[in-house]
């Protein structure tokens, strides 16, 4: 076929996409550079670098990278770690399968808002929530998580979320694992471990490749589940970036310095793409 | 033991354990489904309450209070519209990138899916005034435009996965009979990729209806779907267990059940390009 015709059938795709991309783009670059703030219309003066400035000098700056990075590389570890392990152990035929494929997917198809008011209420109440009844049936003092633990306790909400689309995801890879191989390893003598570590990990390196690259993608902007559940708090303790850019936006109505941090959002992703994409990048079909 | 003992074992001791693993992480849902036929005195009762007379006040209340089946239809509308629209675009896309890739193949791909790291924060604000400017806010327009936009790299992605693998020989087997490109892509390759286009369209109906920042954002009674319906009820009603677990247990009900029967399909269309 003529290169003509393929462009043409890729073209509606790059084109809306790149339109999605520049336009909302170059007008943060703008708003960036100016002083734009709901509250004082029509002093919208270049201001130069200002608005960066004020940004990264917030004090929620610092905590909400860190809370970012670290909500980030806790859940990847969590979901692909007890994905792995928990997946390689029910790869075996068991009665009623099917019902627990099903009940292990579900939480994947709970909204981020009614996840976190789940949570957030009906499990980690300190007063009336099932841990804290837990706590007290094992004569233990109750633990309020959303203030003593605020970043785990939204770490908790988000694995939850993610382990069982992990899980299925390898099962199903496994499904595609030569049993004759692994049978040929016990047969020489091979422990379970060996097996696991030298015939079940490396068959799983494109799996995991797909999991850690559409979670990076969804874990980067995880903003319903703050929202809802703490609130960005106590202090800046649960804030990521995505939740502090909206307070700069939505709360303070400064739009000139919520578009700084949008910039710098953006360049955080790209850095992290950048590393995660490339490290797992050569087991991804592209 | 016998050999054949231990493998029994083995079998029972494996499923024991999937059905705990199972078991534990449903929790949370199945008590989100129970607490909301309760009563607000039952649904904060310590020890909590297993057995109880249901009733259906719940239900009653949120549906006068806040017009579920509207918000539901918004969602229906918004997941559904994005998820056909960006199919129509994405299959030529994947089609002709899989099928006459070319040096950049490659590089617009990632690039494509880069667009997808970009954090919906960094343009909420320029969003956000195209949107009033255009008296786009408050409308299922804005957000089926934004959803089909922000699946559409996902969607592009998996179906060249897909695509990539069927084998060239039938479609060089059709040319030499003749046929247009149109007929190469519609007599022989949708009818191949049946389940990679449902699998596809089932993970991006998910993730729509699931969607928060832009429907929070964007939205704000009248074209506010269940995410933005539920977020109404955590500060106010966030006492009121019974009557919030009602209205999560609607708004999660059509999805999670879409879901179960469809999770087959889904799991197989994520994992497209994961196995070989």
């Amino acid at each position: 076929m003529k290169r003509s015709i393929t462009r043409l059938l890729m073209a509606p795709s790059v084109i809306l996409l790149l339109v999605w991309m520049i336009i909302p783009l170059s007008m943060t670059i703008y708003f960036s550079t100016i002083r734009f703030n709901l509250l004082y219309p029509g002093e919208n003066n270049f201001v130069g670098l200002m608005n960066f400035e004020f940004f990264i000098t917030d004090p929620g700056f610092i905590p909400a990278v860190s809370n970012t990075l670290i909500l980030l590389l806790s859940v990847l570890i969590i979901t692909v770690v007890l994905g792995v392990m928990l997946s390689a152990l029910i790869d075996k035929p068991f009665f009623g399968q099917g019902i627990v494929r099903v009940l292990l997917i579900s939480p994947f198809f709970i909204m981020p808002t009614v996840n976190a008011l789940i949570w957030k209420n009906m499990m980690m109440n300190p007063v009336y929530g099932i841990f804290a009844w837990i706590s007290q049936s094992l004569g233990l003092e109750p633990i309020d998580w959303l203030s003593s633990y605020p970043l785990m306790s939204v770490i908790i909400m988000v694995s939850w979320q993610w382990l069982p689309f992990a899980i299925l995801v390898f099962v199903t890879a496994l499904q595609s694992q030569d049993t004759e191989q692994k049978e040929a390893a016990q047969m020489d003598g091979a422990t379970g471990w060996h097996i696991f570590r030298y015939l079940t990990i490396p068959h799983l390196a494109r799996p995991i490749a797909v999991v850690v690259m559409i979670e990076t993608i969804f874990l980067l902007a995880v903003f319903a589940e703050i929202f809802v559940s703490t609130g960005g708090g106590p202090g800046y303790d649960s804030t990521n970036l995505a939740y502090l850019i909206y307070n700069q936006a939505l709360l303070q109505y400064d739009v000139g310095v919520a578009s700084a941090g949008g910039l710098f959002a953006v360049l955080l992703a790209n850095i992290v793409a950048f590393f995660l994409i490339r490290a797992v990048g050569k087991n991804l079909t592209v | 033991m016998t050999l054949n003992q231990q493998r029994k074992l083995k079998t029972i001791l494996t499923g024991l354990f999937a059905w705990t693993i199972a078991l534990v992480l449903f929790f949370p849902i199945f008590w989100m489904f129970i607490t909301s036929f309760k009563t607000e005195l039952q649904a904060i009762s310590i020890p909590p309450t297993l057995f109880f007379e249901p009733n259906l006040d719940n239900f009653r209340v949120v549906q006068e209070r806040s017009d579920y089946i509207q918000h539901a239809w918004n969602s229906v509308v918004t997941s559904f519209g994005s998820t056909i629209l960006a199919l129509i675009i994405a299959i030529p896309a994947a089609y002709s990138m899989a099928f006459f890739p070319g040096k950049r193949t490659k590089d617009i791909l990632l690039w494509m899916l880069s667009t997808k790291m970009l954090p919906a924060v960094g343009v909420l604000v320029p969003i956000y005034i195209l949107c009033r400017d255009y008296g786009l806010l408050d409308t299922k327009t804005a957000l089926v435009i934004i959803f089909t936009l922000m699946n559409l790299p996902i969607i592009v992605w998996m179906l060249f996965s897909y695509f990539k693998d069927l084998p060239k020989e039938i479609l060089e087997a059709a040319r030499m009979d003749g046929a247009t490109p149109w007929d190469e892509v519609v007599k022989v390759v949708l009818p191949l990729s049946v389940g990679a286009i449902s699998s596809t369209a089932l993970l991006s109906i998910v993730l729509c209806w699931n969607e928060a920042f832009w429907s929070l954002n964007l939205t704000a009674s009248d074209a506010a779907p269940l995410t933005a319906m539920i977020a109404s009820y955590s500060s106010p009603e966030g006492l009121f267990w019974a009557k919030l677990s009602a209205a999560s247990t609607l708004a999660c009900a059509p999805i999670v059940i879409f879901g179960w029967f469809c999770q087959k399909q889904l799991v197989q269309g994520l994992t497209f390009g994961a196995v070989k």
